[in-house]
């Protein structure tokens, strides 16, 4: 008897199990977490090094004009650490590529959703599909053998510059902001556009007065992902940009972005030097702004929410 | 302008613009091709690259891509299924699923260069791992994780509650169920979500710059001891990747068929990764007709 008791009180060997299952399950999770918290962990400590421990100041980063770390200003015995020229450089290149992609891309989304449903589909799913899976050392390379030589025979100059990153990120982010536009206007409601036309609208009338109103929010949602993948993009922004950090003074005069100083230069520097330690200060950058587009994101998905 | 040709107009704007955007797809594709393909040849695939004179190959960088892919998925493919059983099956909603997921998302939205800046800092430098595919695979992992997890909880979260509940009713458990019904019945889209994944981290060199390396020592393929230093297999030996390769000769290449050898290396990157996209749909369908009776 009693051992009857006792195997019904123990757990059986299926509940070991499942409280095996569960704890790996989770610890695997744990590990995602915890890499997240010490990315930020590492590369914001690497970086506020520069301000802390290296002491310069917050103003000069941010809105100085000159970059040239590893020189030193005789007059103020400060060196050349202003970053503004890539934070307007990375900016520029992200707006300009995403005011360009927004109309191609919701073109094109409403062909799929709403002009030719099926044949549509049938011929853009793929095209879209394939252009985000074109790795962005091609684009790149695309980039360097085609758009440049074209920006120079057009508008002269060297051809490298905000001009040709902005095409380069244009075609990269179009995919992006297409496939979730197309999820956004396919979750419109049916019945929106019969009203529509029922009330005798032609199809621009429902496309422009319904349709694309109610998928405000998330054409927005799409468009600052889009935004978000330009700004961090390394590569093909650096092969076509010039990498010259200088203010841009014209589209088509060299520049670089915070991406591409920082693939230039991490591994020309001594770790733990201000010159090594301003370029995690730009690393830095670019995981608050990722940061800052992830809440983007979320408050329109709020706002998008209460209507 | 009346309503109906303000209609024919935007139709009009509409169609060209669509038409627009597959005139870029196709024009890439086939300067790509055009360029690359008369550049292949069995020599040019197989023999190590050359740093100053012409008619160098990118057989060891083809081989580190393979090496590498493999090693990171091998690494994230058991963690990222893990993680999608616990958010798909277990995760109640809560205070610490919102804050996993949030972190998931911001993962996923990171730049792939500061999560190799991320890697250098903590496998190349504290660790001392130096530029080798380890360091690499584990970069990657990080970049992959995110994407990797959502895919497969989106397979999961496919297979009908019913299975759950018949699963239940069996009185088997809940892991019992989940590794002996979900997983088998999800198995077709996971390996699609795999796949498709693969192909991201095979065409990926921003997080592979500083972790990975951007030499490719010269290896001896009759040598297949992991611990030695020229082996293939070696983990700990720096790897420069095709992707990488096609970046480093653009930005710094001296030798004189620079254009003909990376118009070669980008058609080769470009028909792999296309390559992984078709197979990936098709391998999906095919174990899906062998697995189930559907």
């Amino acid at each position: 008897m009693d051992n009857i008791t006792q195997k019904l009180m123990q757990k059986s060997e299926s509940t070991k199990k499942d409280a095996m299952g569960r704890a790996i399950s989770l610890s695997a999770l744990a590990l995602i977490v915890i890499v997240v918290i010490s990315i930020f962990a590492f590369v914001m400590s690497r970086g506020l090094a520069t301000f802390f421990h290296d002491g310069v100041s917050v103003k000069d980063f941010l809105f100085g004009t000159t970059w040239n770390p590893s020189v030193v200003d005789p007059h103020t015995k400060q060196p050349y650490i202003g970053a503004l020229p890539m934070i307007v450089g990375s900016f520029l290149v992200t707006f300009l590529a995403a005011i360009v992609a927004t109309p191609f891309a919701i073109g094109t989304s409403l062909f799929m959703t709403e002009i030719a449903q099926k044949r549509g589909t049938k011929i853009m799913q793929p095209v879209i599909e394939l252009l985000v899976g074109i790795p962005s050392v091609v684009y790149g390379f695309i980039g360097l053998t085609v758009v440049v030589p074209f920006i120079r025979s057009v508008f002269g100059g060297s051809g490298f510059g905000i001009l040709s990153g902005t095409i380069v990120l244009f075609v990269m982010i179009l995919p992006t902001i297409t496939s979730m536009t197309v999820d956004t206007l396919k979750s419109v409601p049916r019945h929106y556009r019969e009203s529509a036309l029922a009330i005798g609208a032609t199809r621009w009338q429902m496309i422009y007065k319904v349709i694309l109103r109610a998928a405000t929010p998330g054409i927005l949602t799409a468009i600052v992902f889009g935004m978000a993948r330009a700004f961090g993009e390394a590569l093909a922004v650096q092969m076509v940009i010039g990498n010259a950090a200088l203010m841009p003074q014209n589209l088509i005069s060299p520049s670089s972005t915070l991406t591409s100083v920082l693939t230039m230069g991490i591994g020309n520097t001594v770790m733990g030097s201000l010159q090594n330690d301003v370029l995690w200060t730009l690393a830095m950058i670019l995981l608050l702004m990722s940061l800052v587009f992830n809440l983007i994101v979320r408050a329109i998905g709020r706002r998008g929410e209460l209507k | 302008m009346n309503a109906k040709t303000a209609d024919k107009l935007a139709t009009g704007i509409i169609y060209t613009i669509s038409g627009i955007v597959a005139l870029i797809l196709v024009a890439m594709l086939s300067f790509i091709l055009v360029r690359g393909v008369p550049h292949l040849s069995w020599h040019f695939l197989t023999s190590p690259a050359k740093a100053f004179e012409a008619g160098g190959g990118i057989g060891i960088q083809l081989f580190n891509s393979f090496y590498l892919l493999l090693l990171t998925m091998l690494i994230s493919f058991p963690i990222a299924l893990a993680a999608a059983i616990y958010l798909n099956e277990y995760a109640r909603k809560g205070r610490f699923t919102t804050i996993v997921r949030t972190a998931i998302e911001i993962l996923s939205s990171l730049p792939s260069v500061v999560v190799g800046l991320f890697g250098f800092l903590l496998f190349v430098v504290k660790f001392h791992f130096g530029f080798s595919i380890l360091s690499g695979a584990i970069a990657l992992t990080f970049f992959n994780l995110p994407l990797l997890t959502r895919s497969i909880e989106t397979s999961l979260a496919q297979i009908p509650n019913l299975q759950r509940e018949a699963g239940s009713a069996l009185g088997l458990s809940r892991w019992e169920t989940v590794i002996h019904v979900i997983l088998p019945a999800a198995v077709p889209s996971i390996v699609t979500g795999v796949v498709l994944s693969a192909g991201r981290v095979f065409g990926e060199a921003a997080a592979l710059i500083y972790t990975a390396g951007q030499s490719a020592p010269a290896l001896n393929f009759g040598d297949w001891n992991p611990f030695n230093i020229s082996s293939p297999l070696n983990p700990m030996r720096p790897a420069e990747t095709l992707a990488v390769h096609i970046w480093k000769i653009n930005s710094e290449g001296i030798m004189p068929d620079v254009s003909a050898v990376s118009a070669g290396a980008s058609a080769v990157l470009i028909i792999v990764v296309l390559l992984f996209n078709v197979s990936a749909r098709k391998l999906g369908a095919m174990l899906h007709k062998k697995l189930t009776s559907a």
